[in-house]
Formats: C-alpha cells, structure tokens, sequence
C-alpha cells in the first residue's frame, strides 16, 4: 500500500507491505531520518518522540497507515545549527545531552508541551515529560525546559 | 614511517600489563601481600596501554588545518571527547574549534587494550595525550622549518600557525607533502598554569551534534546492500536449543532466510520490521534444566556461601558472644545497564574479511573475539566503534558482534542486527545482588572501636571479558565487587573487609561504579547509625575516625566541605532531613548530603550538596554533568530499580515495570563544589555514585526512624 504524508514540511509517499508497521521504521529505514531513535518498541521510554499534527507521538507503537495525510516533524525538521528551536537553544545554553541517544525524544517532547503551555511549572513538566535518559541528565533538562519556555515567550512578543 | 624514535616515556610504563606482572610476580606469597595488590588495583590509575606509538596515527591534519584526533576512548556521554580534546588542543597550539574527536577503529592503530571504563579515559590519557601533542606540534614545527629554511629554535606555534618573526605557515601548508615523519623526542610539557583551554568549562564539542539529531550511534550505521535480522534466544536461565519449526516465518514478506546457530534462531529479512513480524511466528522448543527462583539466587549470594577472601585486616576481629556489638544487614538487588541505546551491531563478512560498526567500548577485545570466532588474522577485522547510546560497562561484553558477523556469513551481505528491549533485560550484563553484614562497636568515649564489613556478591571482574578467570585465581578476590569495600576510616583501630564469592547462573558484570554503590550503602549507613548509638554528630564521628596521612586529609577535606557548604544539621526541621554519606574511590574522595522528606508516603530528595577532590577537573563543567548524572542514576538504582526472578525467566523486560528515576523524581536543586587536592586528572564518572544512597537512608531515619537495608528502599 501506498501512504503519503508530509514529513519535515516535504510531501513523501512510501509503498509499504504491511500498514501497520510502526512510523518509526519508516522513518529510520525508508526515510533515511536517523534522529528518531529505537528505545524500547513499546512506547515506554520516549526515545522515538516525533510530533503528529504537532502532537508528541512515540513512534514506535504508531502504526504508519495512521499518518496519511498528516505533518510530521522530526528532530532534523524542528531546528538547525542556523535556525533552532527554542528547545534546541535552551538544550545548547544549559548543556544538556551527555550520551545523547534519547536527547532528540525529550526535545520533541518538550517542544509539543511548549506549544500547549508555554509557562509550564515544574508540576506541569513532572506530568508531561515522562520520557527515560539512562545518564539522568534531568537536572539540566528541568532548567533548560524552563529556559525554552522563556524563549519561546519572547519569540511570541 | 621512520621508526628511529625514542620509546616515549607512557609505552614503557604499562597499564594493565603492569598489574598482571606485579600479580603473577607474587602469585605464591600469602595473604598480606594480596591484599596490597588488592588495595593497589583499587586505586590504581591504568595509564594507556594501548598500541599506536607515532602521534601521526593520533593526529591528522585536514586541509582546512584542523586536527583530528583518533581517540582510543570512546565517547558514551562522559564527555571524554571533550576533555581530550581540551588537552591536545593545549599542547598542539590550536583553539578548540580547530580540533574534531572522533573514535578510533581498530585499523586507525590506537587500539586501547583496556578500552574505556573504569573512568580511566581522562585520568589514564592525561600524561600520554599531552605528550602525543607536544610531540605532534614539534613534527609540524620540524616540517615548517624545512619549508620556510628557517631554524628550529626561531619559531613558535599557535592557532594552528608555525611563525618565526617575519614569516608564517599554516599547520596543514608545512606538512602536506610529507610523506616520512621525523618523530623527535618528547619536548617538556607546558606548565599547568600555561593551559588555556585544559581547567576552562567549556561547551562539549558533541553538543549541537546531539541536540539537532545528527549524531550517528551503533544503532544508526550502515552498511550498502544491508540486511536486517532479529534473533530469538531463550528467555528461562539457562535454557538451551531443542528444536524450532520456522516454516510459517520464512514464507512471510520479506524473509530472506531462517538460521539456526548455537542456542539461538536468526531471522534475516529486508526490513527489521519484517525480521520482528516474523520472529514471532517462529515457535522454539527449549531444555530447560533448572527453573531458577529469586530465592536460589539469594542463598547463593549470602555471607558466608562461596569462597571468602580477606580484603581488609586491622588489629582483631569482634568476639561472637560481645553483647555491645551493633549488626545490621543489608542487601542491594540483581541491577540492569538499561543504557538507552539497545546492544546490536551492522557486520560485513566477506572475502576474508570482517568490518562491524557497533557501540563498543573495548575495540581491541571485540576484534579479539570474532577473530578468535572465525579463525582469521585479527588484523583481517576491523573494528568501527560509533558514539554509544550509553555505555555504564554493558559495552563491555560484544558477543552479538560474533553473532552478527555469523549472520553476515551465512546470507553472504551485511547484516544488521540489535536487540530488542526484552532481549536487552534478559540477557544483560546485570549488577550482581549484594549481601552486607556489617558489626561494629563503640568505645567509651563513643568512638568506632571495631568496625567490620562482611560482604557476598556475584561476579564483577571474574569471568568477564576484560578480566579473565585468571584475575580470580591471582588476586583471591573479585576486584570489581570489592570497589567501595574497604572501610576507610583509617583511625579505627579493628577493622575487618571480607568478600564472598559465588558465580551466579547468569551472567553479572561491570556496572557504573562496580561493587562501589553497594558496598558504601551498607558501610555509611552503619557509620551512621552507630553515630546516632553514640549521641554524636555524623560529621564529627567521621571526622574524629580518619588518618592525617594524605589519602586521609583529602577525604577529610571533601566531608568539611560537604558539611560547610550543606551547612548540615541532625535536626529534623519542618519533616525534612539531612543524611550525610561519603566514599573514596579509585583516589577520589567525594562527600555528599541530601535532604529528603516524605511526601505522599514518599521518599523525596529535595537537595543535594556533593563534594568531590577529583585532582585537575579537565573541563570542571562535565565533572558537574558526571556527578549530576552519577547520583541521580544511583538514587535510581537505590530507590527504585529491582529485576528479578519468576517463572525461572529474568524480569521484568521493559520500562516502566523495571522502575527507574524520571525528571519528576530529581531533586530541584544540586549543588556541586569540586576540590583539586592533587596536580593531575583522577577518575570522574563512577565515585559520585557511592555516598547518594546512604546519605538518602540517613536523612529517611532521621525523619522516620526506618533504618533502609534493603535496596530499593520501601518505607515500612
């Protein structure tokens, strides 16, 4: 079957065996987008966060048939070296990723919950960004998550 | 490649070739004589040990007169890419935009023999790298001088520019013809207070590679014309091959081929989608001997089961019928790496030779391996490490690099393959359980008279890959389960450290900080408690218990500190508590203090002071990024992490049921003061996992009156 949608502001359309194959293959693996990362397959650490309609997704358990039609945004499409996202900023001013890998989950995640609430508490960002990093880089995360909220702020004014 | 060089001085002096010379020296003496080898390989600095004796194959220059630097350690998220990067770019003359890190593989020739753990890299590449460096800026100097015919003496470097007074040339225009280096001998290193960039915190280079989603981890590489693979192994303890029927799987889309090899069933398909999809249609049949429970693993690891070995002995061991005597137990359970990025590797066999591109962080014991494997000149494999999606000593044992090179053999293309997160959790590497028995005794004037830490574990460094059988043998001990074990309050006159010993029927190994997070729960919380037996202040019994020798005033130091910076109190204010903990490790003495209260019948960390004299802090603001992460990941492992045994099968296999620390568990404020008690870089990455648990534990009797012993903690 064919299933066209948009990914990164680019219109693709991928020829698939099986719909239900998860997103997340079809980014790694057709797409050739490797910023989306494997963590668990069962949406339990938040390693493959991408954004749906601007919505987090965990892309490993979302079946691609589901994303007909609609915008995706991975890490690659959220910000550059030249143009970040205000996570992206926030991320490099606190000096967040240790390892990396889950890294681009959190931004995801992070930057769909600022898109909702852009003066997130720290209950706020407790209850949203529940995705694992294994080096516990929480710390810088909960400042930078903060941070991100003030920039993106300031961007809106 | 000229070869008339002197042998610098780093080659001569061996790593781990020095330990096992030193150890199998004294193999026949008794006791005594262990136990110093004991102590020396506990706090012992492995300086590099590896090969690549030209500082050629560190460097290379580009075109846009950049350096690149071949690192022989691996970067997992300690940020050791950039703290090298911080020393060469010192001794070469260049800014830090001007030097790119990446891992060498084994075919660059800087293969490090002991790899990278033990958080050695900086602290083992301090002397070696500064003099690579220095010697590599000198070369391009020698070549500068023959281009510009201007004597050596009258030019100088700096950004990357050899200069005299009226002339100049850029690194990569005095040596782009050269093809024969002249290698002089090591200059004299730059005074410390001469570094610009070594002291200075620094952004890690990696960072923006991290945060825009480029970074390229064992899981992303590939290779052309590749293939995918899943394989099934067996999910009971020790289980074996029967028989499988795969007939259905390999009439399934995209299915290329079913193998079946050892104790395992290989799917190799198109897509990894398809290679999963099929895996589940295939139906094994498995031996098994024995259904495991968690309560045989228990009776393995106890105090007194196994072979026991005499870490530690001062003065007289407690007599059994003393009613003055205070015993506690404690116990710590089976733990897993669940490092981020799952195990896995993308392998080539072909004409002879193997290529695998993987996370690892013992390329030269990888390459060992599937040579061994396959029965070919290890230098027909070449070994192509990425960055690791973590690390914490999983990476350690890359066996499934063999089975993804046998994969690649069988289907005659590349083959990727990785675990999937059940995969990952029943076939870890794990932390072995612990059990503790500490006893300890109070003299009149409320001083620790007699102090004794009996302890059992699991295999660290026994039988793993990096420390074969032999180390047992040797040493007596497990070296990696008695990290943390010794009792380092050096005024007590009584001291006892005694290890048991049992192998369990699954695999346990290195873990971040080794026996360390274990071993100081149960040491500090006892301390702790006879502090309170003796109506005394935590700190000041502490204190009142340590040596003035140098190991003991730098431990001193850090708990002065600790409790200054704290300003710690016994008192229980407003149902919050402080707890104060600390340990040395591998030379580096960190103290720490948390505040905790009970939320919700909750255990709540609300604050953390850590002090630690790590030496020269390389890059002071990823020491802070290590201690961060290091306690936050033993509060995990302290407060909520557990696998366990049922049904004879390891569980549980996902996140979530394997409970582990998340943002909301993190304390709102950390604050982190280093010390530089010596002249040069010591280990970072593991010591700040010791004190967090007991200090935690500390502050929760305090509040409740609970003494934790068991991990993870349950309030009662």
């Amino acid at each position: 079957m064919k299933i066209a949608f948009s990914i990164n502001n680019k219109d693709v359309s991928v020829d698939i065996l099986d719909g239900n194959t998860p997103l997340l293959w079809v980014i790694r693996d057709i797409l050739d987008l490797k910023g989306t990362k494997f963590g668990c397959g069962k949406a339990a650490c938040g390693a493959c966060t991408l954004h749906v309609n601007d919505v987090a997704v965990r892309s490993c358990s979302y079946a691609v048939k589901f994303a007909e039609g609609k915008n995706i945004t991975t890490i690659e499409g959220l910000g550059n070296a030249e143009n970040p996202h205000p996570v992206q900023q926030a991320w490099i001013e606190e000096v967040v990723p240790q390892c990396g890998y889950c890294q681009p989950g959190f931004i995801m995640a992070t930057a769909a919950l600022l898109k909702e609430n852009n003066k997130p508490t720290d209950e706020d960002i407790d209850k949203n960004i529940i995705n694992i990093c294994r080096c516990a880089t929480y710390y810088r995360m909960r400042k930078a998550i903060h941070r991100a909220a003030e920039l993106t702020r300031e961007t809106k004014i | 490649m000229s070869k008339n060089i002197s042998r610098r001085k780093f080659l001569v002096r061996g790593g781990l070739g020095t330990l096992g010379v030193l150890a199998i020296g004294t193999y026949v003496l008794r006791n005594p004589i262990r136990r110093q080898i004991i102590d020396f390989a506990d706090s012992f600095i492995a300086p590099y040990s590896g090969t690549g004796t030209e500082p050629n194959l560190w460097f290379e220059i580009t075109k846009n007169n950049t350096i690149v630097l071949h690192s022989p350690k691996v970067e997992m998220g300690q940020g050791t890419f950039t703290g090298l990067a911080q020393i060469a770019a010192d001794e070469l003359d260049i800014n830090i935009d001007q030097i790119e890190v990446i891992a060498a593989s084994t075919a660059s020739g800087v293969v490090d023999s002991l790899g990278t753990g033990g958080s050695l890299s900086v602290a083992s590449l301090w002397q070696p790298l500064r003099e690579m460096a220095a010697t590599m800026r000198e070369m391009i100097k020698i070549e500068a001088a023959k281009k510009l015919q201007i004597p050596l003496a009258n030019l100088s470097t700096k950004n990357g520019i050899v200069s005299s007074n009226n002339q100049q040339i850029s690194y990569v225009d005095a040596i782009k013809e050269v093809t024969e280096w002249k290698i002089p001998d090591t200059p004299k290193l730059k005074d410390l207070k001469d570094y610009k960039l070594v002291g200075k915190p620094i952004a890690r280079i990696d960072l923006k590679t991290k945060v825009f989603g480029n970074s390229i981890f064992g899981m992303d590489a590939e290779m052309e014309n590749m293939l995918h693979a899943a394989i099934i192994r067996p999910e009971h303890i020790g289980a074996t091959f029967k028989s499988a029927n795969y007939q259905k799987a390999e009439k399934m889309p995209g299915i290329v081929k079913v193998v079946q090899i050892d104790d395992w069933v290989g799917i190799i398909a198109e897509t990894y989608a398809q290679a999963l999809a099929a895996k589940m249609e295939v139906d094994v049949e498995w031996n098994i001997p024995k259904i495991w429970t968690e309560e045989d693993i228990r009776t393995l690891i106890s105090v007194g089961n196994g072979s026991e070995m005499v870490v530690q002995k001062e003065g007289n061991l407690l007599e059994k019928d003393d009613k003055n005597i205070l015993e506690i137990e404690f116990k710590s359970p089976l733990g897993a790496h669940a490092q981020m990025e799952p195990n896995g590797a993308v392998a080539s066999f072909k004409d002879g030779k193997i290529t695998v591109i993987l996370s690892t962080q013992v390329i030269g014991i990888t390459q060992n391996q599937v040579a061994k494997a396959f029965a070919i000149d290890k230098d027909n494999v070449n070994i192509i490490p990425t960055y690791l999606g973590g690390g914490f000593g999983r990476r350690l044992n890359t066996s499934h690099a063999i089975q993804a090179v046998q994969l690649s053999k069988e289907i005659g293309r590349p083959v990727k393959y990785f675990f999937t997160r059940k995969e990952e959790f029943q076939n870890d590497m794990f932390r072995p359980p612990t059990h503790h028995i500490m006893k300890g005794k109070l003299n009149s004037d409320g001083l620790i008279e007699n102090l004794e830490h009996h302890f059992a574990s699991g295999n660290v460094a026994i039988d793993s890959t990096l420390m074969p059988g032999i180390a047992h043998t040797i040493l007596g001990a497990d070296f990696g389960a008695i990290r943390g074990g010794s009792i380092h309050y050096s005024a007590i006159k009584n001291i006892r450290s005694i290890q048991w010993h049992k192998t369990l029927p699954f695999a346990t190994s290195w873990w971040r900080s080794l026996g360390l997070l274990a071993n100081t729960f149960a040491i500090e919380s006892f301390v702790d408690e006879l502090a309170l037996q003796s109506n005394k202040n935590p700190v000041t019994l502490r204190l009142a218990q340590i040596k003035d020798n140098e190991e003991g005033v730098r431990l001193k130091n850090v708990i002065e500190k600790a409790a200054k910076e704290s300003k710690y109190s016994d008192e229980v204010v407003n149902g919050r508590a402080m707890g104060f903990a600390c340990s040395t490790d591998t030379g580096t003495p960190c103290a720490q203090v948390a505040e905790v209260s009970i939320v919700n019948s909750e255990i709540t960390v609300h604050k953390i002071t850590c002090v630690m004299d790590c030496g020269i802090a390389v890059n002071p603001d990823q020491v802070k990024a290590q201690c961060e992460g290091a306690m936050i990941m033993a509060m995990s492992a302290s407060m909520y992490e557990k696998m366990y045994i049922e049904d004879g099968q390891l569980q549980p296999t996902i996140f979530g049921p394997y409970d582990m620390a998340l943002l909301k568990h993190t304390p709102k404020e950390i604050n982190i003061h280093l010390l530089q008690g010596v002249d040069k870089p010591l280990p970072v990455g593991e010591p700040p996992l010791g004190p967090i648990a007991a200090a935690i534990g500390n502050a929760v009797r305090r509040i409740t009156g609970q003494r934790l012993t068991e991990m993870p903690f349950k309030l009662s």
